[in-house]
């Protein structure tokens, strides 16, 4: 009987990687991806960057120009999770009442708006909006919040469903139950997320600007595409140092609030 | 009448059936342990009787009240006059003691007064009073998470204690604890039942713990009760029907 249920999982994972092996062939020849050159591309990809793609005295004096996009994209990257995270924090609170009609009201909704990219987002707001910052920042929230939304959630039910059964069956009021129970025992996951959050934003607001023509993805786009690889290059490298800075800065915060 | 009165309760679940048609009633004072196997229904059982969990049918007639009849509201005002304890605490871990055991006020309060925390002087008092009577006056301003499992199920019994109950239900109160920490908190239960006279309800997987501390046993099985009496009165061979299992397979034997 042991053996049978051994032998039935070595079965089960043998399949997994016979069917893993199908799908990613499958999917190179749908794709026409040869995977032997694109490996044999590699190097070729590091010559080229090593002899154009590094910045020069010249480009240098981009950097005033670079860093006040930066801000605009950090900025927008902030304030997209904030509200997307306050309009996440009452849809998983709203969820997790326990009314049926709108815990699946809430998770449909929220599904929606996880379930399409923010580059799809902006594409479409792009038509009613235009090029201009307010696109990229709708597409970032409603992503923000559809993800959010389901992180809160999850959240709410792992580490607050102990104390919540306790305080309703102690004649408690939701309101009471949310500020005395939920937010003191999820407050830490939650900033945790929202952090999470803001470091993910920032990278998708650089690819969001680059199609609503805003921010560092904007002027990133202006430089490679009129061939100026060195002011390029530079842009690249302060975004990674200021995603390397906020990663630094929530892992502080993360340790203090822990 | 009786104090607390459930008649033909029975809870269907989508594949199960967890509680058959069962009936009890209990007096004042009384304590009350259930037995039974993982599964029989106690948690259940337990829940249905302050409607944490709605029964598919039956009545829960409790100090003369239907709860079947009750509105939300209405609801809250009757669980305020019942505590819970569970096994695994159920505690804001965050939080002090003091601030978890002032919870137990919150069904007496305001939305508003219960979400910003603001207690009466009077119900601080008694929140240090009762942690003196449960030996946890230096915890009080701990950090329940670096309390150990019998001090937070002491701050558990605060909590209830605070809410001036009538009635307690203790869901496996020492399934989560060592023996000595278990003796304690199954003495502070007696305690609480026999000087101020809380009819209690306890959930034990221990028959020989239920045997020393209840009035009064029900034994169940698959949802239904198999025996409903006092602890003298309960027969090797009934507690073997209990548990389903045959003469030397348990360790009581
Ligand atoms: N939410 C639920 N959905 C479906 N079935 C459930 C649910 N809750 C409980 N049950 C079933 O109801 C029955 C009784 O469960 P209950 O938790 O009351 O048992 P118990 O006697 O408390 O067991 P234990 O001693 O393990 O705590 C079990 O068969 C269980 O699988
Ligand atoms: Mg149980």
């Amino acid at each position: 009987m042991e053996l049978l249920v051994v032998k039935k999982r070595q079965n089960y994972i043998a399949m997994f990687f016979i069917l893993v092996a199908l799908l990613s062939y499958g999917a190179m020849e749908v794709t026409g991806f040869e995977p032997a050159q694109a490996l044999i591309a590699i190097p070729q990809a590091i010559v080229w960057s090593l002899s154009n793609f590094y910045p020069t005295m010249a480009s240098i004096k981009n950097l005033p120009a670079i860093l006040i996009k930066l801000h605009e994209t950090v900025f927008l990257a902030i304030v997209a999770t904030t509200t997307g995270g306050i309009c996440a924090m009452a849809f998983a609170l709203l969820s997790t009442k326990g009314v049926p009609v709108f815990t699946v009201m809430c998770r449909l909704i929220a599904s929606f708006f996880r379930n399409i990219p923010d580059t799809v987002w902006a594409i479409v707001l792009l038509l009613s909006f235009g090029q201009n910052v307010i696109s990229g920042y709708i597409a970032l929230f409603f992503a923000t919040f559809g993800f959010l939304t389901r992180a809160f959630v999850e959240t709410i039910e792992e580490v607050g469903a102990n104390s919540i059964e306790a305080l309703e069956a102690s004649g408690a009021t939701y309101g009471q139950i949310v500020f005395q129970a939920i937010i003191p025992s999820c407050i830490t996951q939650v900033v945790s997320w929202l952090l999470f959050m803001i470091e993910t934003n920032i990278r998708s607001s650089t690819l969001v600007g680059m199609l609503t023509g805003t921010g560092i993805g904007n002027l990133f786009n202006i430089y490679y595409k009129f061939f100026d690889y060195h002011s390029a290059s530079l842009v690249v490298i302060m975004i990674v140092i200021v995603i390397l800075i906020i990663e630094a800065a929530s892992n502080h915060v993360r340790r203090m609030i822990l | 009448m009786a104090f607390l009165e459930c008649i033909d309760i029975t809870k269907e679940y989508a594949n199960t059936i967890a509680l058959k048609k069962i009936s009890f009633s209990v007096n004042k004072g009384e304590m009350v342990a259930i037995i039974g196997p993982s599964g029989a229904g106690k948690s259940t059982l337990l829940r249905c009787i302050n409607r944490m969990i709605v029964p598919t049918a039956g009545d829960v007639i409790f100090d003369g009240v239907n709860f079947n009849t009750l509105n939300s509201a209405q609801l809250r005002e009757q669980r305020r006059k019942i505590g819970m304890i569970f096994q695994h605490y159920n505690l804001v871990n965050r939080l002090s003691v003091v601030e978890n055991v002032l919870h137990g006020r919150l069904g007496y309060k305001t939305t508003f007064e219960g979400i910003f925390g603001r207690y009466a002087e009077g119900e601080k008092e008694e929140a240090f009073k009762i942690l003196a009577r449960l030996g946890l006056e230096e915890q009080a301003y701990r950090r329940c998470d670096e309390l150990s499992g019998g001090q937070k199920q002491r701050v558990g019994i605060a909590r209830a204690l605070i809410q001036e109950p009538k009635l307690m239900l203790c869901d496996e109160p020492i399934a989560s604890l060592d023996p000595s920490s278990a003796k304690i908190i199954m003495d502070y239960l007696w305690d609480i039942n026999k000087s101020i006279g809380i009819t209690c309800f306890v959930n034990l997987h221990q028959v020989d713990v239920a045997l020393k501390y209840a009035d009064r046993i029900i034994g169940i099985r698959k949802g239904e009760v198999i025996y409903d009496g006092p602890p003298c009165a309960l027969k090797k061979e009934t507690i073997h029907q209990i548990y389903d299992s045959k003469t030397g397979e348990l360790i009581m034997d």
